[in-house]
């Protein structure tokens, strides 16, 4: 509403919204409002969110505080003196990034979340807009098997995967797929990333490709621009929101997951992902909560960056991808 | 002659080509589709050997895993595109599409489709995967006791979770579009756990539940500090059987309330607001406006946001996974066993039978899900 130029007509439409409701006179505002509220609403509400909060506020605390104030009292005393010296300490962090070798896990982290996002992304965008605006036989049939793969269940997929890797596919006794060795690679755990991520990315970008106006494909058609060029210099710039939305989306599930990082990069100290290295963490330290508390505090630090930067795109990513097999 | 076999009339020319034509364009697609990726991948593979050398140096191996990763996406499509280019004019449009659909389809086929298969074969087979066995495996899932368990638990997680995280998702987003103010950053507090991994909220709560016995050093988890402020002894929580499995419920719930209450917010908000003032006009009390009408309205959103609950709580693996010893604390759920079966057991054929049951307990409500997602998108 910073704008100067809104008419005033604006302000006493029926809009939602608080801003809308302040600009409404106070008299004509009692007729359709809620009677009771105040206190009581805001008060329930400032309690919920206290009681959310309280999880994270203990573990930041207690990343910030020495190991014999940790093991001897609860971080809440430390609201008693919380000015005092001795309380705080950086020493945890320095421990958790070296010794624990988070530091490690978190350019580990990196190195298979990134490209695990990327590469889905790419394949998935080509592969909508062939869907959408290429003609070819088997289209429809295609895109129907890619939808029908969103019902599977990653779990379905583990055991053979790994096989895979380990050994190749052999059927009727011959070698069909080779022996790769993938297992404990990074390439291992973006692919199987990129399979399970597909279904889904090729259906929300196909959703949103798909409603592009047609007027602009055609147009670039006659003006001699092959499908390669369409794609590449007008679709992709047109679809930066839902390709920014799943991007957070399938970033964040791939930086948070363990169970695929678990199963297919293992838990060896070299290639450990964050994830990895906080339950290793767990079961050899699992009373070291000043370590514990600040290498929990190190894998979340990135993905609270997105959120709290990012929180539009990130709210529709999500809610996009909640429909994730 | 020369007319090009444009983009929007292949599929009836080539139908109109004599056989052998027809054969030809055939062979050269399936080359499109299949042989092209192929080659792509095998040029990417010897960078990625580089990546397995052990005793590189960790900020190098990332920086190059980074660039390999993000360019050789690019890079494959690039020189697909190339390559299609080379072909003759006649063919080059009719191919091209399946150099944008074929990666898709190929990972599709190798990471979803074979596996599918042969997790059913595997689930008939021994424990490795030698002989047959017939049913056995599954005659284990639903005899032994810690499967039962674990499918009692999870019938607990698919119920209790989503029940929770809805009503307070709920009730949170209606409490908070009362607010004058401070909307969007309450909500956002709530939401916030949402960006947290499942280990790292494991261990948040591990820090809660806490639990020293006496005489072994003081109780710094905020569940016993309570209890001792209380004056009542400390508990331990994760080994009160079975309502342990609560205490891990909670933090599933603790993390997803906040998008229950994001998507059910927009619908509340979507509702038109003459209704609402109409009914209040009218007299009706703000339950009643609550009931009668915001409920209501938003049905087809809390079925949406309930289905996507129970799928994850279905699949939970990683709370129960973290949190402790699953089998002696009795907190198993399907998944977990699934991996325990598989990677602890080494038993394959359950490993796998566990898998194919989670798959059919899944499949109808996810078609369900995406069904209602697709009428969503629709209306949208």
């Amino acid at each position: 509403m910073s704008s100067p130029t809104v008419p005033p007509a604006a302000a006493t439409e029926p809009q939602r919204g608080e801003i809308a409701m302040r600009d409404v006179p106070r008299e004509a505002r009692n007729v359709g409002e809620p009677r009771q509220g105040g206190w009581i609403i805001r008060i329930t509400v400032a309690l919920i969110v206290i009681l959310w909060l309280i999880p994270t506020a203990g573990v930041l605390i207690t990343s910030f505080r020495p190991e014999a104030q940790v093991l001897g009292s609860g971080w809440w005393t430390v609201f008693a003196h919380p000015f005092r010296a001795a309380e705080w300490t950086l020493a945890n962090y320095t421990t958790a990034l070296d010794a624990a070798g988070f530091g490690n896990a978190f350019l580990n982290s990196l190195a298979v979340s990134v490209p695990a996002t990327v590469i889905p992304i790419t394949i998935a965008a080509f592969a909508a807009y062939a869907f959408s605006w290429m003609e070819f036989r088997g289209r429809y049939v295609m895109f129907v098997v890619v939808v029908g793969l969103l019902v599977v269940p990653l779990q379905m997929a583990l055991i053979p995967i790994l096989r895979l890797y380990a050994d190749g596919a052999v059927l009727f006794g011959r070698q069909i797929f080779p022996d790769l060795d993938l297992n404990g690679t990074f390439l291992g755990v973006w692919l199987a990333h990129t399979g399970f991520g597909l279904p889904l990315a090729t259906y929300l970008l196909y959703n949103y490709i798909g409603s592009l106006p047609s007027s602009i494909i055609e147009s670039a058609k006659i003006d001699g621009a092959d499908h390669f060029t369409i794609f590449w210099r007008l679709i992709i710039p047109l679809s930066v929101p839902a390709l920014a939305a799943f991007a957070i989306f399938q970033f964040l599930w791939v930086w948070n997951d363990l169970l695929i990082a678990y199963v297919f990069l293992g838990g060896s100290r070299q290639n450990q992902v964050l994830t990895i290295a906080l339950r290793n963490l767990l079961g050899g330290r699992g009373e070291d909560w000043q370590v514990l508390t600040a290498a929990a505090f190190i894998s979340m630090s990135l993905p609270l960056i997105v959120f709290f930067s990012l929180q539009k795109y990130f709210v529709r990513g999500l809610t996009a991808g909640a429909v994730k097999g | 002659m020369t007319t090009s076999s444009g983009s929007t009339g292949a599929p009836p020319e080539a139908a109109a080509q004599p056989a052998g034509r027809a054969v030809g364009m055939f062979v050269l697609r399936l080359l499109g589709a299949v042989a092209i990726p192929l080659v792509a991948f095998a040029l990417l593979w010897m960078t990625f050997e580089y990546l397995r050398n052990e005793n590189a140096n960790r900020g190098i191996v990332v920086g190059v895993a980074l660039v390999v990763g993000v360019g050789g996406v690019f890079f494959l499509y690039w020189g697909m595109n190339r390559v299609v280019e080379y072909l003759p004019e006649r063919v080059r449009e009719g191919v091209r599409p399946y150099i944008f659909v074929g990666p898709c389809l190929v990972i599709l086929s190798v990471f979803l489709i074979y596996p599918v298969i042969n997790t059913i074969l595997i689930s008939f087979k021994d424990a490795r995967s030698e002989n047959f066995v017939g049913l056995d495996n599954f005659r284990f899932v639903f005899t032994n006791h810690d499967m039962l368990l674990s499918i009692r638990n999870t019938a607990a997680w698919i119920i209790l979770v989503p029940l929770f995280c809805v009503t307070i998702g709920l009730a949170f987003a209606t409490l908070a579009d009362r607010l004058r103010r401070g909307e969007a950053v309450a909500k956002s507090m709530i939401f916030l756990p949402m960006a947290i991994s499942f280990a790292g909220a494991s261990i948040t709560w591990r820090l809660i539940y806490s639990y020293r016995p006496q005489g072994f050093g003081s109780n710094i988890g905020l569940l016993n500090g309570i209890m001792i402020g209380l004056g009542q002894d400390p508990v331990p929580w994760l080994q009160q059987q079975p309502w342990n499995n609560l205490m891990l419920m909670v933090i599933m719930v603790w993390m997803q309330t906040g998008f229950a209450m994001v998507v059910l917010s927009a619908a509340i908000k979507a509702i038109p607001d003459e209704i609402i003032e109409a009914a209040r006009i009218d007299g009706a009390s703000e339950m009643q406006v609550f009931r009668r009408i915001i409920v209501p309205s938003i049905l087809p959103t809390i079925a949406v946001v309930t289905t996507y609950m129970v799928i994850n709580a279905l699949k939970v693996f990683d709370i129960v996974f973290v949190m402790g010893n699953a089998e002696s604390d009795g907190t198993v759920v399907i998944a977990e066993r699934m991996i325990d079966w598989f990677f602890t057991s080494l038993h394959a054929g359950r490993g796998a039978a566990i898998a194919l049951v989670l798959f059919v307990a899944i499949v109808p409500v996810m078609i369900w899900n995406v069904r209602r997602f697709r009428e969503q998108e629709m209306t949208r």
